[in-house]
């Protein structure tokens, strides 16, 4: 796509991501949209954030945008490349991780997420990746971003399974338990899709927060499977800049092949 | 015994050795050094009901699943990297897409953190590893074996995993001498953890190197020859894996996994054509064809070189 095409709505979910960023130090990153979401917000709001990969790298400078978690440009130039019990135990577990990204086949409305079967564990219609390394992100992690495109078959009622836990069922218990349990997170913050922003109000449950630009409140209803609770007078996300649609098409992804 | 000086072998002896049928074995290297040679080799050599542990079953057990090596797999993230799924196990996962005459893979699965922390506790030789992660997941309602325990210092609970203690563990590097002093660098995993682990250890290397060229850099030993049973020298024995600062991770090939998993029929095809087909790795390279590998080469980035000093 060339510069100066209105954005898309994968690009305008990249930079809503992007932006959720501002200020924030050390970035536990996954593939795909949400690393060229840190890498675009490196460029812009935050210049200083320190990019961990599970796969074992702090601080990493990747040159080509990695297929996957483990390439060897995350590797070239980082500050450190440490075993994964180091980066488990020491980075994310001893509470240096700032911000964890996640994604997931299925979210609730508490930002609970599925990566691990539809259908019956024991039987599964369909057999997901499974935790990697979600389960402890979404515990230890200060705290938890979200990107998911919207879906029915993804933003359901109910998880088949519950592989990461988010505010589990909503209320004052979401939080005692994880006070209780020392848990090193606040939780999901925040859910950016490719229609809009949501954050989560104080019982845990998801709202929206701003509509992407060109997106409708009918379309949002029709792609959640629950009642999503709306504020009473919807913002618009700004638009991206020139600038962050020139980073994303000329520099993180110039074949088009995520965004 | 491990004695000194005979441990370097071709990987045909190193598999006859030290897989066997019924063997938990662990070839690990989180997607970097994931030694597809011994993979292809138990394959060839038909090893049966294995139990295949690995945090990311990868391509590797994809295709020794698609062989027929596997009863069971223990994991904590069965994808193909960046691609999507591993079809060949989805096909022994799933009820619907379960061929006549085939059974479902016996399934155990944890999380990273978990998965690296039962190697830890098996190197270690402790009774489980404790750690925050599991509270409120699904997890541990479907694998009993990651269970809550209480502090004996206070009332804080923590989850635990037990120890996991590999038949055989197998892994991949840069280098090591011929009495298997290994050396590695790049993504290092849990290589070490899972190499201690293990009753037995295959290391199979890129290059063998005197003795001496290791001790000038002793802090990039990962595992010392003290563990090591068998020595493999051989060259692009991680391919379509990578090696740190050697070759390029093959995405083209990963990529096109994709489709031939889907199809039981072309993954058998595959098999035959590259694995059963070929009688060794050397083999395995000369099809692959210098083009293939040129294109992996990457420029060099080589680290600065640091002085440990002379102290007689």
């Amino acid at each position: 796509m060339s510069s100066g095409a209105a954005a898309s709505r994968n690009e305008l979910m990249v930079v809503a991501a992007a932006r959720a960023l501002t200020g924030r130090r050390v970035c536990f990153v996954g593939v795909g949209l949400p690393n060229i979401a840190v890498n675009l917000a490196k460029r812009t709001v935050a210049p200083q954030m320190e990019l961990v990969y599970e796969a074992g790298v702090f601080g990493a400078n990747p040159a080509r945008l990695p297929l996957s978690i483990g390439d060897p440009t995350i590797v070239t130039g980082s500050t450190a490349t440490v075993s994964m019990h180091d980066l488990f135990g020491l980075y994310l577990q001893g509470g240096r991780i700032d911000v964890g990204f996640l994604g997931g086949a299925q979210i609730d409305r508490f930002g609970n997420l599925n990566t691990t079967v539809i259908g019956e564990y024991d039987a599964p219609l369909t057999r997901l990746p499974g935790s990697g390394g979600a389960c402890e992100i979404a515990i230890n992690a200060k705290e938890i971003l979200v990107i998911m495109r919207q879906s029915r078959r993804s933003f359901v009622a109910e998880l088949d399974f519950r592989t990461s836990p988010g505010h589990l069922r909503g209320g004052v218990a979401a939080a005692q338990t994880r006070a209780a349990q020392g848990w090193g997170g606040r939780g999901p913050t925040g859910v950016i899709t490719d229609l809009g922003v949501y954050g989560f109000d104080e019982d845990g449950e998801m709202t929206l927060r701003s509509l992407h630009p060109g997106a409708t409140l009918d379309e949002v209803r029709e792609t959640i499977g629950w009642d999503i609770r709306l504020p009473s007078d919807v913002p618009t996300t700004p638009a991206p800049s020139n600038e962050e649609l020139r980073l994303i098409r000329e520099e993180l992804d110039p074949t088009g092949a995520y965004v | 015994m491990r004695e000194q000086g005979v441990k370097l072998v071709t990987m045909r002896a190193a598999i006859a050795a030290h897989v066997h049928d019924g063997d938990t074995v662990a070839i690990e290297g989180f997607t970097h050094c994931i030694s597809f040679a011994a993979g292809h080799e138990i394959i060839r050599q038909r090893r049966r009901n294995l139990t295949l542990a690995r945090m990311t079953p990868d391509l590797v057990y994809d295709q020794m699943v698609a062989a027929g090596c596997a009863r069971k797999l223990i994991f904590s993230w069965l994808g193909n990297p960046g691609v999507g799924s591993l079809h060949a196990i989805r096909r022994r996962t799933e009820p619907a897409a379960l061929v006549a005459g085939e059974s479902l893979l016996e399934i155990e699965e944890y999380s990273h953190h978990g998965m690296v922390g039962r190697y830890v506790a098996g190197a270690h030789r402790l009774p489980f590893y404790p750690l925050r992660s599991y509270s409120e997941s699904d997890l541990p309602r479907v694998n009993p074996l990651i269970r809550e325990v209480a502090s004996p210092y206070g009332d804080e609970s923590v989850w635990a995993v037990p120890p996991l203690n590999p038949d055989v563990t197998i892994i991949h590097a840069q280098r090591a001498d011929a009495d298997g002093n290994v050396q590695m660098w790049g993504l290092i995993g849990c290589q070490k953890e899972a190499a201690f682990a293990a009753k037995r250890v295959i290391a199979v290397v890129e290059e063998i190197v005197p003795t001496r060229v290791i001790r000038a850099d002793p802090n990039r030993t990962i595992v010392p020859g003290l563990i090591v049973d068998a020595v493999v020298c051989e060259p692009l024995g991680a391919h379509p894996s990578y090696v740190q600062g050697a070759y390029d991770r093959d995405n083209d090939f990963y990529r096109a996994w994709d489709a031939i998993s889907r199809d039981a029929a072309a993954t058998e095809a595959w098999l035959q054509e590259w694995v059963y087909g070929l009688p060794d790795r050397a083999a395995y390279v000369a099809k692959l064809g210098s083009d293939t590998v040129k294109r992996l080469r990457p420029a060099p980035a080589p680290s600065g070189s640091i002085d440990y000093g002379d102290y007689r």
